[in-house]
């Protein structure tokens, strides 16, 4: 145990000598944090809306009306036939479209569930999920205002109209607050999976490793003793990304910050003994790094939902991203920042990223030969 | 009980055999050294000894223990200098030696007393603060014995530890050697360099793999027993190394400096037909001279008949 304080030691005193590594370390995150936050930024404002009012009541008119008023949407037409739609979408000249069935004001003034269908352009990703989720939103207001109004004070809620779609998390609607605690999870992953493949690697380069590999250094100690530097680094990126992300970003964390905070390190334990591992089965720091970032960051980040939503994906695909630590990390960090949600709603996640870490450190120890054959 | 005995050794890479069937002890308290041009097998020998590299096949104990079964209790046996410099550059001085000495488990009082002793031994006092890539190549090497004696092995295994370094230093750190020596440490020291096999007190020439020939320097010498050299002092060197080399009563020539040495076959001493075969060229010489042969002479001698054997 004393060894790893030596070897901690001697980290840092590397790391404060090597004048590159001050900004990799500090100022990456911060810089990639800014680019990511806002190039994902997908606010769209006065997205065009086709509206197929089968309805023609009062009550329809003031939902379309609601739509046309808010900043989010213009409405571009408004027919009864639902075959216009496919039109109107096919030729750009609106973006999404609100179907409102026929008995819709029958329905809502009875005060009884009725659904309301929303369409939107999926060739553009991005503005259809943010308008859908505006969409849902203004549904949804509609809906508790109807309900708030007809219910005597103490009575079960009535009725409701349901939108199709729903984009949960976040009620302000703002894709920054949805983007930001995944570029938390993903800055995190690049800067220390990265530091710890090029940890071993870069002794065995230099040569200082066959030095450590003649003492009486045990394997472990050697893992930890790169993992803990690092780790330490990691949560310093921690700290200073989340405070962007609120002070800067004002993205309200709407959960506990200390459960953040150690389930940040639990997924830190991961990236680094992944890291920790490549660097164990690669010859140079070139070949540690390509490693890295092709066979294990791009897949991972493809296949974690941070990108595609993996309910989208194929069936035969899904299994694998259990696999995959940044899609645990990416439901806690989006959980505790949007939802405010607390371990009861993700225990299942932070157990599996937990063992998943576990397993990497010891493989990558197992890996780190003393003695080589 | 020798401090290393080593049977049969053998290394492949693959299908290349860089170590085939070495043989060998090192005695207690003795600097054996390890003899050999470039890609010869010694870093990988010395490599297997540390418990760095396992063994293809064959056996070796290092301090009573066999590396293949107990890398790690060797390591704890042993100092080992690799032939790369391998201290940390980013580190002082003063931080590589408290690095080193923490890893071999040294408590805090001993480190204080290691780091003065190595501080003395390597002439780096007053330079304790010093980054390690910014010393010199002697002062390097020094500080690489240093740290790899911090917890005073008996057995040192130094590969090539003056590759590089200047004459001066070289000899300073062969002084440490023979002081590490006095003082009942075996070393174990690989070198091309032929003049520093003379602080050697056995020597093993190693050739592709194999171990040609083994012994003190005088022992090596031997192999030029039967065999009397004659140095050849001429205007013209060449014309008379291909004049002399068909004689007869001669081995082999080669040349020596600005002069030549002539090997003349088992048990001949007579340098008449030499005289002759030169005066019949118009070749002027000085007077002929029996010299003692160089460590050189044996080990081209040595690699020679390897070579003649192996083809
Ligand atoms: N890890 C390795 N993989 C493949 N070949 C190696 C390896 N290490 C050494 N060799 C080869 O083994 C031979 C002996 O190398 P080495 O023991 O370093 O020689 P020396 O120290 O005498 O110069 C060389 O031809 C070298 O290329
Ligand atoms: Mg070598």
């Amino acid at each position: 145990m004393r060894r790893v304080g030596f070897l901690v030691r001697k980290e840092f005193q590397e790391l404060r000598r090597n004048p590159r590594m001050f900004p990799v370390i500090f100022i990456a995150p911060v810089l990639q944090l800014f680019v990511l936050g806002y190039a994902a930024t997908t606010d769209v404002k006065n997205v065009p809306l086709m509206v197929v009012d089968a309805d023609r009541s009062a009550a329809s008119r003031d939902l379309i009306a609601r739509f046309d008023g808010s900043p989010y949407f213009t409405v571009v037409g408004v027919t009864t036939d639902d075959a216009d739609i496919q039109r109107a979408i096919e030729t750009r000249q609106a973006w999404m479209a609100l179907s409102i069935p026929p008995e819709y004001g029958e329905m809502v003034g009875r005060g009884q569930p009725v659904t309301v269908q929303v369409v939107t352009d999926g060739s553009d990703s991005n503005s259809a999920t943010v308008g859908m989720a505006y969409a849902s939103t203004l549904i949804a207001e509609r809906a508790a205002e109807l309900a708030a109004a007809r219910r005597p004070p103490g009575a079960p809620r009535l009725g409701s109209i349901d939108a199709r779609i729903r984009v949960w998390f976040n009620p302000q609607l703002l894709s920054l607050h949805f983007m930001v605690p995944g570029v938390l999870a993903l800055l995190l992953m690049i800067i220390t999976t990265v530091l710890g493949a090029m940890a071993i690697v870069r002794e065995k380069e230099l040569g200082t490793l066959e030095q450590l590999n003649v003492t009486p250094l045990k394997r472990w100690e050697l893992t930890v003793g790169k993992l803990l530097p690092f780790g330490l680094i990691g949560m310093v990126d921690v700290i200073l990304v989340v405070s962007l992300a609120v002070l800067w970003f004002e993205i309200p964390l709407r959960g506990s910050f200390p459960l953040l905070f150690g389930l940040s390190l639990v997924y830190l334990l991961c990236t680094l003994s992944l890291g920790l591992f490549v660097s164990t089965i690669s010859h140079n720091q070139q070949q540690a790094m390509m490693t890295a970032v092709f066979f294990f960051m791009m897949p991972m980040i493809y296949l974690s939902g941070f990108i595609f939503p993996i309910e989208n994906m194929p069936a035969i695909i899904q299994p694998v991203t259990y696999l995959i630590p940044l899609r645990y990390y990416l439901v806690i960090v989006r959980g505790i920042f949007l939802k405010g949600v607390g371990l009861e709603s993700f225990w299942k996640d932070a157990l599996l990223m937990l063992g998943w870490g576990v397993t990497v450190l010891a493989l990558a120890t197992m890996r780190s030969k003393k003695t080589l054959s | 009980m020798p401090a290393v005995t080593v049977r049969e050794l053998t290394r492949r890479f693959g299908a290349f055999l860089a170590v085939d069937r070495v043989s060998f002890d090192v005695e207690d308290g003795e600097i054996f050294g390890f003899l050999g041009s470039n890609g010869a097998g010694k870093s990988t020998t010395i490599r297997m000894l540390c418990g760095l590299l396992k063994p293809s096949s064959g056996t070796a104990t290092v301090g009573g223990i066999d590396v293949e079964r107990d890398p790690e209790g060797v390591k704890r046996r042993i100092g080992y200098m690799s032939q790369r410099f391998s201290l940390y550059e980013l580190l002082t001085v003063e931080e590589n030696i408290t690095f080193f000495g923490g890893l071999y488990g040294l408590d805090k009082r001993r480190i204080a007393a290691r780091r003065a002793f190595v501080l003395e031994m390597a002439g780096l006092k007053g330079r304790e603060k010093t980054l390690t890539r910014d010393l010199a190549g002697g002062w390097r090497q020094r500080l690489a014995l240093g740290c790899a004696i911090l917890h005073e092995p008996s057995i040192l295994f130094l590969d090539e530890p003056t590759g590089g370094v200047d004459p001066v230093s070289r000899r300073q750190f062969w002084q440490l050697i023979d002081r590490l020596s006095g003082q009942g440490v075996t070393v174990f020291v690989t070198t091309h360099y032929l003049d520093e096999a003379e602080h050697c007190h056995r020597l093993a020439l190693m050739h592709a793999g194999r171990i040609a020939a083994l012994g003190s320097v005088a022992e090596l010498k031997q192999i030029f027993r039967e065999r009397a050299v004659v140095e050849v002092r001429t205007g013209s060197p060449m014309a008379a190394l291909r004049a002399l080399d068909d004689l007869p009563t001669v081995e082999k020539t080669s040349p020596f400096g600005t002069a030549l040495h002539v090997w003349l076959k088992p048990g001949i001493r007579d340098t008449g037909p030499l005289r002759t075969r030169l005066d019949e060229l118009g070749l002027p010489a000085e007077p002929f001279e029996f010299v003692q042969p160089s460590l050189e002479d044996v080990f081209m001698d040595v690699v020679a008949r390897e070579e003649a054997a192996s083809s």
